[in-house]
Formats: structure tokens, C-alpha cells, sequence
């Protein structure tokens, strides 16, 4: 029982960050039909810059709250040029290609973006620093610490803003009116350039506050950490349904629940002969069921237009 | 001819390969309710289309409140005053009736002024009232027509152009829709009818062009075409 609540826990704070990663595939998915494969490296830039923010700063003997506080900003201002640029020069000039190149393209900016960081950041992982006293809580035989109650509350506040800005601003109608009639919300007056490249940079700043909260969790960055964190949050998006938000946000907490539960029992399900290094197995059994037997996602279907 | 809102001058489009307007001469003043009648295929979709900004043409000249629209965008020409309700209506489906008219005020700032014209709408279009916080998808064609015409008139437009309002409708709701035609251009506002029921059209236009495989071949007053023998005999089933 202690396990089974152990790694609910983990589950959840884990499928936080799946989810806030993968609300940047299903906006850019909702409004352009596109995959911007390229958004887990979008994370890991994150993640880069705001260490290396830290650790400058500290170095200046910042302190550390403060110190955190602006390389968060730092790292979202990066990352949403970051990703204002990747659509502004690999994406907008495909617009009407068909869509296979826009997919190669965008493997070829994850890669590009991949090796850029191995030059800036190098080959070794980087220990986060530790700026708080990380004191961990015993909740009914299982223990949760204060970096995994940070960063699950965060993203819960986090993506209850988004929903609001989604559903209750002048910006996000036209995020909808874009994602569900191009041609009509340019007869509105909406500039639709605009409205995505807002959708990218939105995006890419929930990726800049996942990519921190993955490598505060972990005590760890790296340049490769965004390549299978992406293609986690992207299965996530579509177990919920991609091009839902919704959606995005149920399958990045069951994602992150499914990984963690399977981990911990995957050992006695098969008589020890798997441990739980096999945990990433899960991810990716779930994008083929899902694929197989509901590729519209859970949430995936919704009311169709009538003539 | 001052108060000429819109001017065309020898438009051609070219639509994956096919010239389907072949140099259009048409012009709107200020006020005035102009049909644009013609059977399927002829052209008056594509032309309404590049008046909007959605297609470019390959040749000729747009002039509208005295200035050029060549290079001027889709979004733009909204901002100055043009609206289409498009054939098909266009309706956001998956958003509620009134998160469509807030689209339609997109392009607008004054919250007072949207608020008198959301009210409006309601009185013109009472369905619109009880129906405004259902996604606009599951409302039946007619009220989705509303919705597209009700979400045009939020942006105060200076030029209203009207794809086959009637298509598909009930004949029930064809007039509700033709009333609404009728009472808006009352008001003053300038507007362009894109119909198949050429009747209907001509009945409540002042003047109109007939369009056939690409080019305007007859044009005239209304009461002129309606009781023209070609006109008749094409579109009037005498």
C-alpha cells in the first residue's frame, strides 16, 4: 500500500510536467495540424538556460529566491524567442507544403537544436543547484518532498491560467477561431500570423517552466533530457487527444500515473526479470494502444460542423 | 461618382489553372443594395472571395473608400470596414453563439459600444438570445446563418457582402433571413448579394449584374432584369 501510494505521488508530479509539455504539442497541433517535434529540445533549452542563469548568479551570491525567480523569467523570454523563431523561419515557410515537410523539418530543428546545445552546454550532465531546503513529508507511509509540492501546485495553477486565457480572452478566442477556421477568422479582422506565433511562444514558455521543474526534480540537465521528455508529452497528447487541452492535460497526469505505477510493479509482474529501469516501456505501450484502438484520444472526438 | 464605395475594374482570378472570373468591371455606392446573380459555377464565390482578400487575382484593380486594395490583406480589409458571410456560413462550430459575436467585434475596442450592438443582434435575431451560450455548431442551418450575419454586423461594417444567404434554408427561414437583408440596407449600409434565387435578390436589390462562366454579361435596376426576357428565361423558370 505504502508503494502504491509512493508512486502515485511520483505519478503525479511527474504527469504534471508531462502535461504542461504537452499542452506546447496540442496548441500547435490544434491550430496548424503540425507536430512540432522540435519542442521537447524547446524544454531542454529551458531547463539549459535557467541553470546556467543559476549558476551565474549564484556565483554572484544572489540569493537564491531571487536568483531562481529570474532565471525563470529568463529561460520563458529565451525559450519563447526560441520558439517565435523556429516557426518564424522552419515552419511559416511551409505553410502550404505538403505536410510531410513540415514534419521532416521539424526533426531536423530538434536535431539542430540538440547539437547546438551539446556545443553551448557539452556532453556532462549538470547537477542543478540546490536552493531551497528540499524537507520531505511522510503522508500516509509514502513520502512527498517540497520541490514535488512546488511543482505540482505550479503546474496546476499554471494550466488553470492557461485555460482561462484559452476561454475568457480576446486572444484566446482568437486562438480558437484560428484553430478552427483559418479563412473565417481572417474575415473577422484576426491576424493569423500573429495568433501563432503567440501560440509558439505560449508554448514554448510552459516548456521553459517544465524544463526547470524536470531538472529541479532530478537534480539533473542535460542536452539529450528533451528528446525522450518530448516524445512522452507528445504521447501524452495524444492519449488525451491531441489538438484538445483539455485532453492534454488528463493524458500527461495518467501518463505520468501509468510510467509511474508500471515502474513500481513492473518487478513483481514479472517475477523480477524486469526492473523498473524498463519504466519508459509504459510510455510508449501507451502511444501504440492508443494509436491502435482510439487515435482519436480519449478526448479526442468533438462535435463536427453541420452544413 | 463620389460616393462610390467599391470599384472593380477588369478583376480576373485564376483558380488552379481555370480563369473562373475573366475581367469583371462592378461597383457599389455608398448605401446601396447590389445583387450579384448567376448559376453555379459562375464566378460570384471567387469574386467575393478576392473582394474579402481571400484569393488574389491575377489581374485588375479593387478600389475601395478611394484607396487600392491590391496589397492590402484579408484581416486588413476587415479592419476597413468589409465583411463576408460566406457561403457556407463559416461558423466557429465549437464555440458558443455569443463567443462567435465577440469574434465578429474582434476588430473592435469600444466594450460600451460592442455591448449596445451584442443587444441588438439579440433583438434582430430573438432566436440568437436564447440561444447564446450553445456551441454554434449544434444550431440548425438557418440559426447558423444567423449567427454568420450577426457576427458580421458586430463589426459595423461599411460594406456587407452575403455569400447564398438562402442556400439550404427553409423557405420559412429564407424569408426571416431576406427580412433581415431588407431592414439592415434600410439603415443605410452598403451591401453585396451573392444569390442563386436570382428572384428573391432582385426583389429586394436596387440594381444587378448577371454573371455567367466568369464574366458579367447583363446589368442593369433590378426591376430592369427581373422583367428582361434573359434573365427570365436563365434564372426566373419562365
Amino acid at each position: 500500500m505504502e508503494i502504491f501510494l509512493q508512486q502515485i505521488i511520483n505519478g503525479l508530479v511527474q504527469g504534471s510536467v508531462y502535461a504542461l509539455v504537452a499542452l506546447g504539442y496540442t496548441m500547435v497541433y490544434g491550430i496548424l495540424g503540425l507536430i512540432n517535434f522540435a519542442h521537447g529540445e524547446v524544454v531542454m533549452i529551458g531547463a539549459m538556460l535557467a541553470l546556467s542563469s543559476l549558476t551565474v548568479l549564484l556565483g554572484l551570491s544572489v540569493p537564491p529566491l531571487l536568483a531562481l525567480l529570474f532565471s525563470i523569467i529568463l529561460a520563458m523570454a529565451g525559450c519563447m524567442a526560441l520558439g517565435y523563431t523556429i516557426e518564424r523561419i522552419a515552419y511559416r515557410p511551409l505553410r502550404h507544403a505538403p505536410r510531410l515537410a513540415p514534419l521532416i523539418t521539424a526533426i531536423g530543428v530538434s536535431i539542430v537544436l540538440q547539437n547546438l546545445a551539446m556545443m553551448i552546454w557539452g556532453r556532462e550532465y549538470h547537477s542543478f543547484p540546490q536552493l531551497i531546503v528540499n524537507a520531505t513529508h511522510s503522508l500516509g507511509g509514502a513520502v512527498i518532498n517540497d520541490i514535488q509540492i512546488i511543482i505540482f501546485i505550479l503546474a496546476l495553477l499554471i494550466m488553470a491560467g492557461l485555460m482561462a486565457v484559452v476561454h475568457r480572452t480576446r486572444l484566446g478566442r482568437a486562438m480558437r477561431a484560428v484553430a478552427e477556421n483559418q479563412h473565417a477568422a481572417q474575415l473577422m479582422g484576426v491576424d493569423i500570423n500573429r495568433v501563432i506565433s503567440l501560440t509558439f511562444m505560449l508554448g514554448s514558455a510552459l516548456a521553459a517552466i517544465a524544463g526547470l521543474m524536470v531538472s529541479a526534480n532530478y537534480g539533473l540537465a542535460h542536452y539529450y533530457m528533451g528528446f525522450v521528455l518530448g516524445l512522452k508529452a507528445f504521447t501524452a497528447a495524444v492519449l488525451g487527444g491531441i489538438g484538445n487541452l483539455r485532453g492534454a492535460m488528463l493524458g500527461g497526469l495518467l501518463l505520468g500515473l501509468i510510467e509511474s505505477l508500471g515502474a513500481g510493479y513492473i518487478g513483481d509482474i514479472t517475477g523480477g526479470f524486469f526492473g523498473s529501469n524498463y519504466q519508459d516501456v509504459f510510455a510508449f505501450l501507451v502511444l501504440i494502444v492508443v494509436l491502435v484502438f482510439r487515435p482519436s484520444g480519449l478526448l479526442g472526438e468533438r462535435l463536427a460542423e453541420r452544413a | 461618382m463620389t460616393d462610390t464605395l467599391l470599384e472593380v475594374c477588369g478583376l480576373e482570378i485564376s483558380y488552379g489553372g481555370i480563369r473562373a472570373v475573366k475581367g469583371i468591371d462592378l461597383h457599389i455606392a455608398s448605401g446601396e443594395l447590389v445583387a450579384l446573380i448567376g448559376s453555379n459555377g459562375a464566378g460570384k464565390t471567387t469574386t467575393l472571395k478576392a473582394l474579402a482578400g481571400l484569393l488574389h487575382p491575377a489581374r485588375g484593380k479593387i478600389q475601395y473608400a478611394n484607396r487600392s486594395l491590391i496589397n492590402v490583406v484579408a484581416h486588413q480589409r476587415a479592419a476597413m470596414g468589409i465583411a463576408l458571410v460566406p457561403e457556407g456560413r463559416g461558423v466557429f462550430a465549437r464555440m458558443t453563439v455569443l463567443e462567435n459575436l465577440l469574434m465578429g467585434a474582434y476588430i473592435r475596442d469600444d466594450k460600451s459600444g460592442i455591448a449596445i450592438d451584442l443587444a441588438r443582434m439579440y433583438e434582430l435575431f430573438p432566436r440568437l438570445a436564447e440561444r447564446k451560450d450553445q456551441l454554434a455548431g449544434t444550431l440548425s442551418g438557418g440559426e447558423q446563418q444567423m449567427v454568420a450575419m450577426a457576427r458580421a454586423l458586430m463589426g459595423r461594417p461599411r460594406l456587407l457582402m452575403l455569400d447564398e444567404p438562402s442556400m439550404g434554408l427553409a423557405p420559412l427561414m429564407v424569408q426571416k433571413i431576406f427580412e433581415v437583408i431588407r431592414d439592415i440596407a434600410a439603415l443605410g449600409m452598403s451591401i453585396l448579394l451573392v444569390e442563386q434565387n436570382a428572384k428573391l435578390a432582385l426583389q429586394v436589390a436596387q440594381r444587378g449584374y448577371v454573371m455567367e462562366s466568369g464574366e458579367i454579361t447583363l446589368s442593369g435596376a433590378a426591376t430592369e432584369l427581373l422583367g428582361s426576357a434573359a434573365v427570365q428565361r436563365a434564372y426566373l423558370g419562365a
